[in-house]
């Protein structure tokens, strides 16, 4: 199960996320998690919404750089030592983790784990097989 | 002390000058059309013929050179003597792609290094002064140009070159050279240098800086005046003419003397192409008359200037040229190398991902020019949305721009469309140094 994840280029000037989410919730977009990574001159927008191709028509045509961007959502128990479980699974089978964020919902007590993994289709096989649940979003 | 190195030209009457320019140009037209058949065409193609140039009035009958005509003929399209009488070869700066080479005869190389030691007599320079050569030697005309005209001079040379100031600092120190010659930036660079060794304007023995190859202000003249303790003086020359040299400052320090009995200089209106008058501001033209192997025909300098015959209080009648005001084109000169736009957008087109869309803001940071290139963030650079993969395009883009054009950019990646699109031709740089 693999998630459709936003993300946005944005250029280190004020007011720019005001202006992206502002386009965001004018269509009415929820979003469910987010993270910036930022370096000296730009930042990475990566956003989970609920609905990522309407929001992807939406920040581009309002001139922003986005892409869609696949992830994977690892539904995890909200308790102590349970991501790092499921890294150590990762990582004993080598693969490699380019970013990571987390959320929580109000409709469970889960924790939501997003993932960027090259390998993406591996890494769900994997998680799966040892009896993870990769959400959709 | 000499005043003039060459006084009988330096001061002839006006009369002389157009003589010596009337012979020069009849036989430099009959040259250029026997061997170089682009002009040849060029010529037949505006119905005149060699015949038709009687004098130097007869000038503004000629058609026009330009820049791309050297690039379209590159390397020895526009070369009037066979290769054997050829001794040296220079070439335009750092402009790879697009660089064009210019030949010297012996003959040749005498003459331009007269002009030099002209310019070095006005600025004071005797055979007796130690000259500290900073200009780069290689294909750019500043180090040998500079080199050849003191020699010529019979002073003592240093050819230093360029970078290592730690050791140019020990040089100045030690061999205690009394002139120096370099780019105006680099003279600011030395001062700060200087400073932080503990040591100032004292610790040196300089009198007389020569600078040229990039535009300055006088600001810059009093603070490298100041900072060296020095007479500081322009020199000014372009590869296609010769290099250093065409033109120089006198005592006055207000305009540039020609060396006109070999380049004859014309102002035109760079749209129509018809001469301006004394004291109108147009473009730069100039016909070299009197070299072997490279010799041209009122070529278009793109810089924007003005003449004047005034009477000069130095007592040299040859016609002064302002310091340049600005460029007809949109070349940019960055820590000495000639820039064109079009160099850094064939350069981001190599790139399949990225978009001809830059913008270039060049800046002075503590006397240094600094080159910041923005580049709009298109979605084919945006396919994978991690950090490092930006970051290496990123310093990508930079090298390549390096070792294309020779100078160091900074590349910011900014949004797209954040870049001002203007109708017709697109504004490519913001030049905040205030040069002109």
């Amino acid at each position: 199960m693999i998630t459709k994840q936003i993300s946005v280029f944005v250029e280190n000037s004020k007011g720019r996320l005001a202006e992206i989410t502002d386009v965001i919730a004018k269509n009415n977009i929820n979003i469910c998690a987010l993270s910036i990574a930022d370096t000296t001159n730009f930042g990475i927008l990566r956003i989970i919404v609920s609905d990522p191709d309407l929001c992807q028509k939406v920040l581009t045509d309002a001139g922003f750089t986005v892409s869609i961007t696949s992830v994977i959502t690892l539904k995890i128990t909200d308790r102590p030592g349970e991501l790092a479980k499921a890294l150590a699974l990762l990582a004993e089978h080598e693969i490699a983790v380019e970013y990571i964020y987390a959320y929580i919902t109000k409709e469970d007590s889960d924790a939501y784990i997003v993932l960027r993994i090259e390998k993406d289709v591996e890494a769900v096989e994997l998680l799966k097989a040892n009896g993870y649940q990769c959400v959709k979003s | 002390m000499a005043k003039y190195y060459d006084e009988s030209i330096e001061t002839a009457s006006r009369e002389t000058i157009r003589q010596i320019q009337s012979e020069n140009l009849i036989k430099t037209v009959k040259l250029i059309y026997d061997r170089v058949p682009l002009y040849r065409n060029r010529m037949d193609e505006a119905g005149v013929k060699p015949e038709d140039i009687k004098s130097v009035d007869d000038l503004h009958l000629l058609p026009f050179t330009y820049k791309q005509d050297l690039r379209d003929t590159y390397p020895y399209g526009m070369f009037t003597t066979d290769m054997d009488n050829v001794v040296r070869l220079h070439a335009s700066s750092g402009t790879t792609g697009k660089q064009i080479v210019v030949g010297y005869t012996e003959k040749d190389i005498d003459m331009w290094a007269s002009c030099v030691a002209r310019a070095l007599t006005a600025y004071g320079a005797t055979k007796s002064d130690i000259v500290h050569v900073s200009y780069g030697y290689g294909l750019f005309t500043g180090g040998l140009g500079a080199h050849d005209g003191a020699q010529k001079l019979g002073a003592t040379v240093i050819p230093v070159s360029t970078g290592n100031t730690a050791r140019q600092i020990t040089i100045l120190q030690d061999f205690k050279p009394t002139v120096i010659c370099g780019t105006p930036s680099y003279a600011l660079h030395l001062i700060e240098a200087l400073h932080e060794a503990g040591l100032s304007k004292d610790d040196i023995s300089l009198k007389i800086g020569v600078f040229g190859a990039e535009p300055w202000t006088d600001e810059m003249r009093v603070q490298i005046e100041e900072g060296l303790g020095i007479k500081a003086y322009d020199i000014y020359g372009l590869t296609e003419i010769c290099g250093p040299g065409v033109s120089f400052n006198c005592e006055c320090q207000s305009g540039l003397h020609i060396n006109e009995d070999h380049f004859i200089p014309e102002i035109i209106d760079p749209d129509t192409g018809e001469v301006l008058p004394d004291g109108q501001v147009g473009e730069l033209v100039f016909s070299a008359v009197t070299k072997e192997a490279f010799p041209i025909l009122r070529y278009r300098t793109r810089d924007i200037c003005m003449l004047s015959h005034e009477k000069c209080s130095c007592g040299r009648t040859l016609v002064k040229m302002a310091k340049p005001q600005g460029r007809s084109d949109d070349m940019l000169i960055i820590r000495g190398v000639n820039v064109f736009p079009s160099q850094i957008e064939s350069v981001l087109l190599s790139f399949s991902e990225t978009t001809p869309n830059y913008m270039l803001i060049v800046d002075r940071v503590n006397n240094s020019d600094t080159l910041e290139i923005q580049v709009e963030l298109g979605e084919e650079m945006f396919k994978s949305d991690e950090v490092k993969h930006l970051l290496t395009l990123q310093s990508q883009i930079s090298e390549k721009v390096k070792s294309t054009l020779g100078i160091s950019a900074k590349i910011t990646f900014v949004e797209p469309k954040t870049l001002a699109r203007t109708e017709g031709k697109a504004k490519r740089t913001i030049d905040k140094r205030k040069l002109y």
